[in-house]
């Protein structure tokens, strides 16, 4: 998706390295989502669900 | 995704077909896992002549930071002729190091693989959006 739109940034972040972000994102379970910091998507969804979800963070 | 074998990556990344560089953000203190991670980069680096390492402080680098938004270290940004965004947080293990490649691919064929439809739908996006996706090695 970042190489689809220039306005797209996706990072992929270690849960296990990252205790802080873990906590400030209430990450329970992986794979989990968060788009523009508000948006949250739990496991792993189909392309066409993940990308309407994404942008409709956005919008 | 596909299925591949860290051997069919290997593979893959011999054929490389543009220029991709990985640029590495280290920390001097307090980043227990940024030797290991730069170690990770080595290794895939190693694999095609095409693929290039740069390394950043991000405490020193300010600039660097900056310009490719990086938050914490260590941090991998793939990047091709331009950059398109993509960055991993932590050690890249297991699935993470299959994703790393295969992102080094993506950005080498700037294609993203992606449907029709969804190329579409990304197309109209015109405010930033920032994805970020909690993973585990396994």
């Amino acid at each position: 998706m970042a190489l689809a739109s220039p306005h797209v940034t996706a990072a992929a972040v270690a849960a296990a390295e990252y205790p802080d972000l873990v906590h400030q994102y209430r990450v329970t379970g992986v794979p989990k989502t968060v788009v523009n910091e508000r948006t949250e998507i739990l496991g792993a969804v189909p392309e066409a669900e993940f990308v309407s979800q994404v942008v409709g963070a956005a919008g | 995704m596909d299925a591949r074998t860290p051997a069919d990556l290997e593979a893959a990344l011999a054929d490389l077909a543009a220029p991709v560089k990985l640029l590495f953000f280290t920390q001097t203190f307090g980043c227990d896992t940024c030797v290991s991670a730069r170690g990770v980069v080595d290794r895939i680096a190693a694999l095609s002549d095409r693929i290039t390492v740069d390394e950043f402080n991000l405490v020193l680098d300010k600039d660097a930071v900056q310009v490719y938004g990086i938050r914490r270290a260590p941090a991998i940004a793939v990047v091709g002729e331009a950059d398109t965004g993509i960055r991993f947080y932590g050690v890249p293990e297991g699935h993470e190091l299959i994703s790393l490649v295969e992102a080094v691919l993506l950005v080498a064929s700037r294609d993203s693989g992606l449907s029709d439809e969804s190329r579409a739908r990304l197309a109209e996006v015109e405010a930033p959006i920032d994805i970020q996706v909690f993973v585990t090695p396994t």
